[in-house]
């Protein structure tokens, strides 16, 4: 093989690779990603039964029925409000008037079917997508500041 | 008083490191070695320093002294002893200390290594590095100063997040910290090299234990933090792509590339301007990471109330460190003289193509951490990136990567033979297929990835036996010659060998996920749950007070195929200390690598069941166990005799008396 062919050989493999990471990454952008939405957005917005996506919000107080595994309960942000069933065990954290994240499918009555509730590492923690939803409500102060790791 | 003077003694090492980042630098531009010795001193004084700092920090957690803010604020009286020791980095502050003082452990061992190093490039990566320490220095006394005090000081502590008081997290964050800094030294390394203009395989010899080592702590760290999501957050999984993991993931790729590409460099004189701007990445990786995490810009489960200040002075550390070091490489890059090229075909090429795919990988988790945060600031739209989209990326570029590894492994330099290769490693592709074949037989109408993957793995090992096997054995007869030929084998070839079958071993771990089981029932005692042959039967339930919380315990009979097989005991912990919160301790019993896991959720209104979370998880703990031969093949390397004694002799003239080098061993 001559220096040129070594080289042109080299640089092929190297925009080979890269070319098949970029059409990957392409690819799955497609198809895996997950948008965020708060409840006044799943209804102002008038989301379409079958989307997945995740809302947040906070649980609204009183508002959680357990039956055997599955919980229901409504996600609110103080304005509207989107109820979620969800069967599983819920994580340490959920409690009513905090905030919770979750994914799932909006079915056609407007009942939000959640496959995962997020769990948390810390009672202070607000998932940032949850205060934003609740900033544009006017709802949501900033917690005194409080280090962790 | 200890606490300001350890405060006094933060801002001392901040002077000291400017010396040693200054004048080194000046001394090597006049070609006055004695001035640019001076960073050696300067570097075990700003170490010494930190130390004392980091260690009255530390008394004050263990004597709870909540004058201290930073006390108060994390720790309480009634917490067991050892996490208010862990505790001392279990909170910001506290851990950019940390952070600091592992930096300057890493320059002090530098200033130490004296007969491995040519002066000049000693001098230039202590000033280098020196630079990282002033800058995160300025970031401790500015924002985030451990040593505040409060007037009058509060009777108790608010306590440290009772998810953080456990033994894995406590040692998780400092073997992850060496991991990350150590790359500054690889980072400050190549900062002196392109400031000096040369570089070549002593420079690459001189790194590689370097690398190596924040390599394997790193590698260590990642399993650890990994193992610890495993059994505290009581949901079985082991990793998450959550951006604070691949914030840890992406300056380990980048540095397992650069640890291959070091090899070429020192063996072949080739891949030196890719070297060092992958040195330049690795630890840019790092910093990314620690930005990422300290500044709480993503959306994670680790990420908790942050400071904007804090994140802004990280960002423009960020940007001066990475920025310039950029900066500098594109002005100094096309000066360095370049190495020759190579056949495709050969131990290099293979090499090349390992820190291709590794590169390619360590980009799409970029993309896929950094993406939603562009897309955020650039069109309001909120999306996150899961799992699904890096399974979709991330594995399709890993496991053709993993295919080639043995190839490159037991490839020839310069010219390779990729038909002879392929006899050579014919016995390990047999094996891995029979293993296939024979696991997919048992297994049959299961997951088929599973019995793939475990292939895959058996390949991994058997290949890099075989080919140690192969060195050792074929070119030499008899016993004793067999002995002295491994005797005389160098330890990074046991060190690599060993660091590739970790690899196997921790892709079979994975591989055998696909047969976990998940059972979620309510139950009440006496209640069975069954899946497989494995059943557990629920005891009791009942209270139980720890020393800074109440339990809830279910404790439950294991039988496996009908023989009892003792007890689980699986919990539900409520901190007092800290507003009822509740957290997860997860039951888990080891049958070999394989685990039964219990968890509990929550109490049901009725009082008396509970809701339960079985899995079984066969093979799990391979994952963990393949990691650490993993580390443990990086540390076999470093002591490998090359690293220590082939080092050039200390030139007695001035500047540049490199000279020639001798060749390495193997």
């Amino acid at each position: 093989m001559t220096r040129k062919q070594r080289r042109l050989a080299i640089i092929g493999s190297c925009g080979f690779v890269l070319a098949i990471a970029a059409a990957l990454v392409l690819f799955a952008m497609r198809d895996s990603i997950v948008f965020f939405h708060g409840p006044s957005d799943v209804i102002d917005k008038s989301i379409q039964a079958g989307t997945r996506f995740r809302l947040g919000g906070l649980v609204k107080e009183g508002s959680v029925v357990r039956e055997g595994q599955t919980v229901t309960f409504d996600v609110t942000d103080t304005s509207k409000q989107v109820r979620v069933t969800y069967t599983g065990i819920l994580p340490d954290l959920f409690r009513e008037g905090q905030g919770v994240v979750t994914e799932g499918v909006l079915q056609a009555g407007g009942l939000f079917k959640a496959d995962s509730v997020l769990a948390r590492h810390d009672e202070n923690y607000m998932p940032r997508e949850v205060a934003d939803a609740l900033k544009k409500q006017g709802h949501w102060q900033q917690a005194p500041a409080k280090p962790q790791s | 008083m200890l606490v300001e003077i350890a405060h006094f003694s933060l801002a001392l090492a901040l002077g000291l490191s400017l010396v040693q980042m200054v004048i080194p630098i000046w001394g090597v531009r006049r070609n006055d070695m004695a001035l640019a010795r001076v960073g050696e001193p300067a570097a075990v004084g700003v170490f010494l320093l930190l130390f004392f700092a980091f260690s009255v920090l530390m008394y004050a957690y263990a004597v709870s002294d909540f004058s201290v803010q930073n006390v108060a604020e994390n720790s309480h009286s009634a917490k067991p002893f050892i996490y208010k020791l862990t505790g001392t980095w279990g909170n910001h502050e506290g851990s950019m200390v940390l952070w600091v003082l592992i930096l300057s452990l890493f320059g002090a061992l530098v200033a130490l290594a004296r007969k491995s190093l040519p002066d000049r490039l000693r001098s230039g990566t202590l000033a280098a590095q020196a630079s990282v320490t002033v800058a995160f220095l300025l970031f401790i006394l500015f924002t985030s100063n451990p040593f505040n005090r409060l007037d009058p000081a509060p009777p108790e502590g608010n306590d440290l997040n009772p998810i953080l008081q456990d033994l894995g997290l406590a040692i998780h964050p400092p073997l992850l910290y060496i991991g990350y800094v150590g790359f500054s030294i690889t980072y400050a390394f190549a900062i002196a090299a392109l400031i000096d203009g040369r570089i070549d395989a002593v420079w690459a010899r001189a790194v590689r234990p370097w690398t190596l080592a924040a390599w394997l702590f790193l590698t260590l760290g990642i399993a650890m933090g990994s193992y610890w999501a495993y059994y505290e957050l009581g949901w079985g999984g082991w990793w998450f792509w959550d951006p604070v993991e691949n914030a840890s993931l992406m300056p380990w790729l980048a540095g397992t590339a650069l640890i291959h590409s070091t090899i070429v460099m020192e063996k072949r004189d080739s891949l030196k301007v890719w070297t060092i701007l992958l040195a330049i990445l690795t630890f840019s990786l790092s910093l990314l990471g620690t930005f990422l995490v300290r500044s709480g810009v993503l959306t994670s489960v680790h990420t908790f109330a942050t400071d904007p200040q804090r994140g802004l002075f990280i960002l423009i550390i960020l940007m001066v460190f990475i920025g310039g070091s950029l900066a500098l490489f594109a002005w100094r890059a096309p000066m360095l003289r370049q190495g020759g090229l190579f056949a495709p075909v050969s131990r290099e090429g293979t090499l090349v193509i390992n820190n291709l795919f590794l590169a390619a990988a360590c980009g799409t988790v970029f993309i896929g951490t950094l993406y939603p945060l562009a897309l955020e600031g650039l069109t309001g739209a909120k999306i996150s990136v899961g799992p699904p989209f890096f399974n979709a990326t991330f594995l399709p570029l890993v496991i053709p990567l993993l295919l080639l590894l043995p190839f490159g492994q037991s490839m020839a330099w310069k010219r390779g033979d990729l038909l002879g290769t392929a006899q050579r490693l014919a016995t390990a592709i047999i094996i891995g297929v029979v293993a296939t074949v024979m696991i997919f037989a048992v297994t049959y109408g299961g997951p088929v990835a599973a019995p793939l993957g475990i292939g895959l793995g058996v390949f991994l090992i058997a290949s890099a036996v075989w080919d140690l096997g192969e060195r050792i054995i074929a070119r030499a007869s008899g016993f004793r010659a067999i002995l002295s030929r491994a005797a005389g084998l160098p330890r990074s070839a046991y060190g690599s060998a060993m660091a590739h079958a970790g690899v196997g071993i921790m892709v079979i771990g994975i591989a055998a996920t696909a047969w976990a089981t998940e059972d979620i029932a309510v139950m009440k005692p006496g209640d069975r749950l069954s899946r497989g042959g494995t059943t557990i039967i629920m005891q009791q339930i009942f209270p139980r007070t720890g020393p800074n919380y109440r339990e809830l315990v279910g404790r439950f009979a294991v039988e496996v195929d009908g023989k009892e097989r003792g007890v689980i005991d699986s919990m539900k912990r409520t901190f007092i200390t800290r507003n009822n919160m509740q957290t997860t301790e997860a039951g888990i019993r080891s049958f070999g690598p394989s685990q039964l896991y219990v968890s509990l959720g929550e109490i049901q209104p009725d009082g008396t069941s509970v809701g339960v979370r079985m899995y079984t998880k066969p093979l799990i703990l391979l994952i963990w166990i393949g990691s650490i031969v993993m580390a443990f093949g990086g540390a076999l390397s470093i002591t490998d005799r090359r690293f220590r004694v082939a080092a050039p002799a200390k030139p007695r003239a001035k500047a540049g008396a490199g000279g020639p080098h001798p060749q390495p061993a193997e």
